[in-house]
């Protein structure tokens, strides 16, 4: 589903954030990529989405070479995609529902069917009740499971989060990783870049391990 | 088919949404581009006018002959028959002086002081219809008329029209050149708007962008509402217009009473009206993909 053939990514500052990377994520696999901050995880999942570009090397995504793809072709390989920044992105002059809506207007749904997908996707993240409250309203954990509703709503392929349990307690961040292994389960393949050590004990997943931009084995 | 009609229905649907979300400051901007374009509109609108009233005298020029004050029946009746035989005429008509004084005192408000008057001041006249003919030739029958007998003054009625067409003539080009000009005014004004728009909305482009948005979906709303505001704008200058030319007409009609002259105001046509949205519209468009090209390319996302 995902791979990385010796992919370099270094800055015009000469900072290597990434060194000679080279794995395989299957299909359906759930897989965590660790390290300390700065170690090339945002990097790494930026690439996948080509929002950022490897010095070289090569990354394909569900058989499309992420680094050859033309720019008008890079909206259709991120519906492929969906993602949950680190930093949230929600927007907050709008409801929950429109936030929601969001990928669903770009693919370019017909109004019941989004509906219906949005109902479908703030109820599997337990915010259906909130559905017409403003982002600025949401305690942490709702935010953050905005995010998610957001990112599944389309149906992508592939699910990539950015530590999504950041800055939440311990019964959060349980509660957003059920939510992720449901997805899991039904066949997404889930990558989810964390430094979250209780969350990495939890779990029976492969684990990337990134040391200053080299995967550790 | 369906996906590309509803996602340009959603598109339309947010610009409508965002013109009355903020209903003061969009229509103060549209409020400008409709003055603006309301002042070449209204000389367009004048000059019109005055080029069709004029045509109809260029097409069957007018000549007034007077004659003698102390003319007799028998010259009248000499007058009319050299009329019915001579050539170029299409018709004419015979305003004896009663009836012309008739006139003076019920429609230029002179009744007064014809009612004073001892005798009758006015001569008998003739009005002659010609066919349409160049200038010179109607100067060379104005001549031949003059040398009849009885006869004492020829006048061609139409030869101001010459002067109004040359003048008309040269308010087109005043028009074309002030209508380029507020046409690209018009532009900038959107470019500037679209601009504070998009600026507005870094967020939301960027979240778009990705998430998978083309950029033709980020643009789409964006020029839509250019368009909408050219159109909205002309609009209200074609307002503007029919209102002024409503107003005018109120007076026109005492005037043209004075006159004996059918004076009114035309409004502008219904293709006119279609063709001035269109292009503003257009005009609109174009402001707005400028400034869309020159400023989405510089929200990417980090």
């Amino acid at each position: 589903m995902i791979t990385f053939d010796k992919v370099y990514k270094r800055y015009p500052d000469g900072y290597e954030a990434l060194t000679n990377l080279i794995f395989t994520i299957d299909a359906g696999e759930m897989v965590f990529i660790t390290g300390h901050s700065g170690a090339g995880k945002s990097t790494l999942l930026k690439l996948i989405a080509a929002i950022e570009k490897p010095t070289s090397g090569s990354i394909t995504v569900s058989d499309q070479i992420v680094n050859k793809l033309k720019k008008s072709m890079v909206p259709f390989l991120r519906r492929s995609l969906g993602i949950i920044f680190q930093d949230q992105k929600i927007l907050y002059d709008r409801t929950v529902f429109a936030n929601v809506m969001l990928p669903l207007q770009i693919h370019g749904f017909e109004k019941s069917v989004m509906e219906r997908r949005v109902r479908a996707a703030l109820d599997k993240v337990g915010l259906l009740n909130k559905e017409k409250a403003y982002p600025i309203t949401l305690s942490g954990g709702e935010k953050q499971r905005l995010c998610i509703a957001r990112a599944v709503v389309h149906r992508p392929l592939i699910l990539i989060a950015d530590e999504p349990t950041a800055n939440l307690d311990v019964a959060y961040a349980q509660n957003i990783m059920d939510v992720f292994r449901s997805f899991h389960q039904v066949g997404v393949t889930v990558l989810i870049a964390t430094h979250d050590q209780t969350i990495l004990n939890d779990s029976t997943a492969r684990i990337l391990s990134l040391n200053q931009g080299h995967l550790m084995v | 088919m369906r996906v590309w009609i509803s996602q340009h229905w959603q598109a339309l649907g947010v610009t409508a949404k965002q013109f009355f979300f903020k209903p003061v400051s969009n229509f103060l901007s549209v409020a400008v581009i409709g003055i603006a374009f309301s002042f070449p509109l209204g000389i367009y609108t004048l000059l019109d006018n005055l080029q069709s009233f004029s045509d109809h005298f260029v097409h069957s020029p007018q000549i007034s002959l007077f004659l003698e004050i102390d003319a007799t029946e028998s010259d009248i009746e000499n007058i009319n028959s050299r009329l019915e035989s001579f050539d170029g005429i299409t018709s004419f008509q015979f305003v004896s002086n009663e009836i012309a004084l008739a006139q003076l005192q019920h429609e230029s408000g002179m009744g007064d002081i014809a009612l004073h008057l001892k005798k009758n001041p006015l001569p008998h006249a003739f009005i002659i219809h010609t066919q349409h003919m160049p200038p010179d030739k109607l100067e060379e029958n104005r001549l031949t008329l003059q040398q009849w007998p009885a006869v004492s003054y020829v006048q061609v009625d139409s030869d101001w029209t010459r002067k109004v067409h040359a003048f008309v003539k040269l308010g087109r080009v005043a028009v074309i050149m002030l209508s380029s000009l507020l046409g690209v005014a018009l532009v900038i004004v959107i470019f500037n708007t679209i601009r504070l728009q998009i600026l507005t909305k870094q967020e939301e482009i960027e979240v778009s962008k990705l998430i998978g948005a083309t950029d033709r979906f980020i643009r789409r709303p964006f020029l839509y509402f250019g368009a909408l505001q050219g159109v909205v704008g002309a609009l209200i200058a074609w307002i503007i217009i029919a209102v002024g030319a409503q107003k005018i007409n109120d007076n026109l009609t005492e005037l043209s009473q004075l006159y004996e002259l059918s004076l009114r105001l035309n409004p502008l046509s219904l293709f006119q009206v279609l063709l001035l949205g269109v292009v503003a519209g257009f005009l609109g468009w174009l402001g707005a993909r400028l400034s869309v090209a020159q400023h989405l390319s510089q929200i990417e996302p980090k």
